[in-house]
Formats: structure tokens, sequence, C-alpha cells
């Protein structure tokens, strides 16, 4: 009996095990990222909106729940209002002509050119280079004083302009810093979607005697439109939260005298670690979060008004067509 | 290259989209690719300069021979090789960490069936677009609680698992790696974590080598959470590169040649990878 029932149990035991082993570990496998993303992404995302709610410093912690009293704090202060006009104006000049240098250079690299992967290597090189050391290296261009840009502003007899002073210029100095370091990023990511449209395309509306430009706006532009949603909204999500730059703009790292320059994200440091009031640096935070979500809607449905066959790929990312 | 001058452009013609371009689109680029570098010979011509003369206002066309000197003068002022080695520890966790379990949820999520798997990837695809940064203030708190600040824990915690990593691991193998290597590994009795390891992590190889290497670059590149959470004595390389520029006297010779040293790691990673970075983007673009 034994002999006979022992194989059959083990077999039997086996499968059971087997079964288990299909059933559970594609489970174990997704799990880790599931759990430590619950843990260092949504969790502090979610705790935020409790902290905000409650009086919080730095050192003492948790104190009394004071309902929306930070919010009201922050939104009847002139400083949450000057952040948020320097990070949409800083967004809006890095943004903007990024995406349109972008397009043009990736159109140039799109043409039969010898020494490809040199050219686009060159346009990749200031993405090794880290923010941080861009605007080390920018500050000294835009030096309000003895800077290369302002000594050649000097040299051609225009005036030198205020880089760390006036609000605009400084503006401007941000915006070149995330430009030089994005622009070729982004310009590689257009020129792959670029290769992937059939070039019959372009034949046909070369027989039908377009020029270069109007076979650019006409047929490559629109088949683009996947793509060039997804560097967009790449872009605001980065975008909105800028800090490297503007932070190390000037030695003290607050924004400029007049907070000139000063970002949400680092008007958010500024409350939480200098004013040591986690509580409306929480709210910041979440006014930020919510500005971003909006963001994102409102690119998602012009996006989805531009073209209802588009949308669906902008919003997985990036899903070209390859020929 | 005279030829490709010399070579008439057919406009109107069939051929015209493919003529090789004229020295208008070449000069545009070599104007593109001085631009990029521009940047970095600058810092090296004032990182190589003595003080005296930059602080004068003078512009070097030439670089000076002071480099060394100014690098040394950097390396005493700032903790620069603590922060080099800590940069390459946290650099290196997280780009492993990344990889590691990118590849097995994106296994997962491109070859297995389970139940519920379509749902979990549309939430990983939706919280790529969640700006986490925005949670740093409950993670400061916790990591205090922990007491981790201070620590490359505090650095290293935050960045182990990536959205965007399972979502392009994910759509990687669905493509590269054909079912029917999977299921004759299984009917050889592997068991699902040994045919992961013989038959998923071979197939994975090309993209989680692309992975790590932007993991590691992004990582390398991060100032605002490492700032926050590291003592200004222990710091990560971008944290020490800015105490330079802190002190109320700035002396650009001497912050250029500390830029100069910080780009040199990431400068020969992008000299020897270069080419793979490029194709990395371009193959992200279409397919990732």
């Amino acid at each position: 009996m034994n002999t006979v029932e022992s194989p059959s149990r083990r077999a039997a035991w086996r499968s059971r095990r087997n079964r288990w082993d299909v059933t559970l570990s594609p489970y174990a496998y997704i799990s880790p990222f599931f759990i430590l993303f619950g843990l260092v992404g949504l969790f502090p995302l979610a705790y935020t909106a409790w902290v905000s709610l409650h009086e919080w410093s730095l050192l003492g912690g948790g104190g009394d729940f004071v309902g929306l009293q930070n919010f009201a704090d922050v939104l009847t202060r002139p400083g949450f209002w000057i952040a948020l006009r320097n990070t949409v104006s800083i967004f809006l000049l890095s943004s903007v002509p990024q995406v349109i240098i972008a397009l043009v250079l990736a159109a140039v690299l799109d043409r039969n050119l010898r020494a490809k992967t040199f050219w686009r290597m060159g346009v990749l090189l200031p993405y090794v280079v880290a923010p941080v050391a861009v605007v080390l290296i920018f500050n000294d261009l835009f030096g309000d004083r003895y800077g290369l840009v302002n000594t050649a502003l000097q040299t051609i007899g225009l005036p030198a302009i205020g880089w760390h002073v006036d609000v605009i210029p400084s503006h401007i100095a941000i915006a070149t810093m995330v430009n030089f370091r994005w622009t070729g990023y982004n310009t590689l990511v257009l020129l792959a979607a670029m290769q992937a449209i059939p070039r019959d395309y372009y034949e046909a509306a070369v027989l039908d005697g377009a020029s270069r430009l109007r076979v650019f706006l006409s047929v490559t532009l629109p088949l683009l439109r996947p793509t060039l949603i997804f560097v967009i909204v790449t872009a605001t999500i980065g975008g909105l939260q800028i800090f490297d730059e503007p932070r190390l703009f000037d030695q003290l790292g607050l924004g400029g005298p007049d907070k000139q320059w000063q970002t949400l994200t680092m008007y958010i440091w500024e409350l939480g670690w200098q004013q040591r009031n986690f509580g409306r640096a929480s709210a910041v935070a979440w006014l930020l979060f919510l500005i971003i979500v909006a963001a994102g809607i409102v690119n998602f449905a012009l996006s989805r008004r531009i073209s209802t066959t588009t949308s669906g790929v902008a919003a997985t990312g990036r899903k070209g067509r390859r020929s | 290259m005279t030829t490709v001058n010399a070579s008439p452009r057919r406009r109107g013609g069939s051929r015209a989209l493919d003529s090789r371009p004229g020295f208008i689109v070449y000069g545009l680029l070599a104007a593109v690719l001085a631009g990029s570098a521009f940047p970095l010979w600058w810092s090296y011509l004032i990182g190589s300069s003595d003080a005296g003369a930059v602080n004068r206002g003078l512009i070097p066309v030439l670089p000076g021979g002071n480099f060394l000197a100014n690098a040394a003068a950097v390396v005493d002022s700032i903790p620069f090789w603590k922060a080099l080695l800590n940069s390459l520890i946290v650099s290196t966790s997280v780009a492993f960490s990344v990889v590691l379990f990118s590849t097995l949820a994106g296994y997962a999520f491109a070859k297995l069936r389970f139940r519920g798997r379509d749902g979990l990837l549309v939430f990983v695809v939706a919280t790529m677009a969640v700006p986490t940064q925005l949670g740093v203030i409950p993670l400061f708190i916790v990591m205090s609680k922990l007491g981790w600040t201070g620590t490359l824990w505090a650095v290293i915690a935050p960045g182990l698992v990536t959205a965007f990593g399972v979502f392009w691991m994910t759509q990687y193998l669905r493509d590269a790696l054909p079912n029917e290597l999977i299921e004759a590994a299984r009917i050889d009795g592997c068991s699902m974590i040994a045919t992961f390891w013989h038959v998923g992590l071979p197939a994975a190889r090309p993209a989680a080598a692309m992975l790590a290497l932007f993991t590691f670059t992004a990582t390398w590149t991060n100032f605002f959470w490492p700032l926050i959470v590291l003592d200004p004595d222990d710091p990560t390389l971008p944290v020490a590169l800015q105490q330079l520029q802190a002190a109320y006297y700035v002396d650009y010779s001497l912050v250029l040649a500390g830029v100069v040293l910080s780009i040199i790691p990431l400068l020969l990673l992008f000299v020897l990878l270069g080419r793979q970075l490029v194709s990395g983007i371009m193959e992200g673009a279409v397919k990732g």
C-alpha cells in the first residue's frame, strides 16, 4: 500500500506546488515595485495632505488639527503668488523655445546626413552635465558685472543687463540653463518619432509639388503629435517643479532679494527648512500638486480635442509607429 | 565634405528629400555643437586661469596653467573625495535596485498571465505622471523617525523603484522575448523563478543596461533631496559642488575647476557609452 500511495501523493503535492508557483509567482515579481513605490512614492504624497491640515514644525513634530488654516495663510500671503508667477514664467520661457528648437533640430538631423551619430551625440552632450554644474557655469556667464554675456553686449554697444536684479532677465537666464540641458534630449525623442514616419508619405507630398517647409508643416508635424504631446507633458511635470537652477542662481538660494526668481518648490523648501513650518510647506506642496494635475488634464483634454485617435497613445507614454 | 557642398540640391525632384544636405545644414549643426560644448570649454578656460585675472574681469582666450592648483584647492575646500564616493555608492545601488525590480515586474507584466494584470499596468503608467517629489515633507519626517537623515540610506531608499523602469522593461520584454522560449523552459521542468533566471533575465539584458545607464545618470545629478537630507560634511557630489559657490566671496576660477572635476566621471561615461545613450533615448521614444 505504502509503496503505491506514496509516489502518487508526492505527485499530487508536486502538482499542487506547481499550481501555486504559477498563480503566485507573478504577484511575487510585481510586489517589490508596488510595496516600495507605495512606501516611498504614494504614501508620502497622501501624508502631505494630512500634514497640511495640522500645525506641524520641523523640530516639534505634529500639533493641533487646524483645518484649512495653513492653506488660508499661504494663499493670503504674497510669497505664494510671487512664486507661482515665477514658476509659470520660467516654465513658459524654458518649455516653449525648447520644444520649438528641438523640433527644428530634429528636422535637420532627420536629413540624410553624414556622420549621423556624431551630430546626435553632439546635441546630447549637455545632458550629462548635472544641473548644479550647469548653473555654476551659466552663473559666471550671466554675471552682472564681468560676465561674458554682459561684456559681449557692451562690446557691441548695448547696455549691460541686470541678470540677477530684474525679474524677466533672471527668468531668461534660468530658462537658458534648463534649455541648455534638455533641448538635445527632446531633439532625439522627436527625431526618433520623425524617423518612424514612412518615407512614402514624403514622396507623395513631394510629387504633389510641396516645398520642404510645406512637407514639414503638413506631413511631419501632424504625425508627430503624440510624441510632441508626450514631450510637452513631461516638460510640464518637470518644469513646474523646477528647483536646482533657481536655487543656485545666487549664493543665498532664496530666490533673490525681492524673491524675483523664487519658484514654488523653492518656496516649499524655504517654508519647511528655513521657517521650519511643515504645515504650510505641505499646503504649498499640495497646491503645486493640484496645479500639476490640472496642467496634465488640460494637456490631455487638448490632445483629445485635437485628435481622438492619438490621445490614447499620448496617455500611455510614447507608443509610436515603426516602419 | 567638399563633394557634399558641391552636390546640387534637386528641389522638387522625387529624390529631393533624400539628397545630401548642403553646407547651411552642416553650418547650423556645427553652431549647435559649439553651443553644446562651449560652456564646458568655458569652465575649463576659467578653471585653469588664476583667480586674480578672472576677478579683474579679464576674459581668457586660452587655458591657463593653473588647473591642477585650482583643483587641489577645490579638493581642500569641499569634501570632494567623500562626495565622489557617496555619489558612486548611491547611484550604483539605485541603478542596481531599479533594474532588478523593474526587470522582475516587467517580466511578469509582459509574459505572465495573472488576474488584475492589465489594471495594474495602467496604474503603473498613470503613476509615471505623479510628481512624487512633492512628498518630500513626510519623507523627511519618516527618515528622521528612522534615524536615517545624514546617511546614504535616506538617499537610496526613495530611489529603489521607478514606474518608468517597470514600463520600460515591460515594453521591451513584450517584443524581445518569445513565449515559446518560456514554454520550453517550463516543459523542461524549470520552476517559475528558474525560468525567469535562465530565459527572462538574459533576454532583458540590453534594455536593462540602458535602464541602468539612465538611472545612474539621473541619480548622479540629483540635487533637491540629497540637499535636504544629507549633512553638508558628508554629501553627494552636486551638494558638495554648490558649496563652492556658497561662500560670500565667489572665486569663479575655483568654482569652475570644481565643475570640471565633477563633470569628468559622467563625461567619461558619455565618451564610452554616448552612442548607446543616443540609441536608448531614441528606442525609448518609439517603443517605450
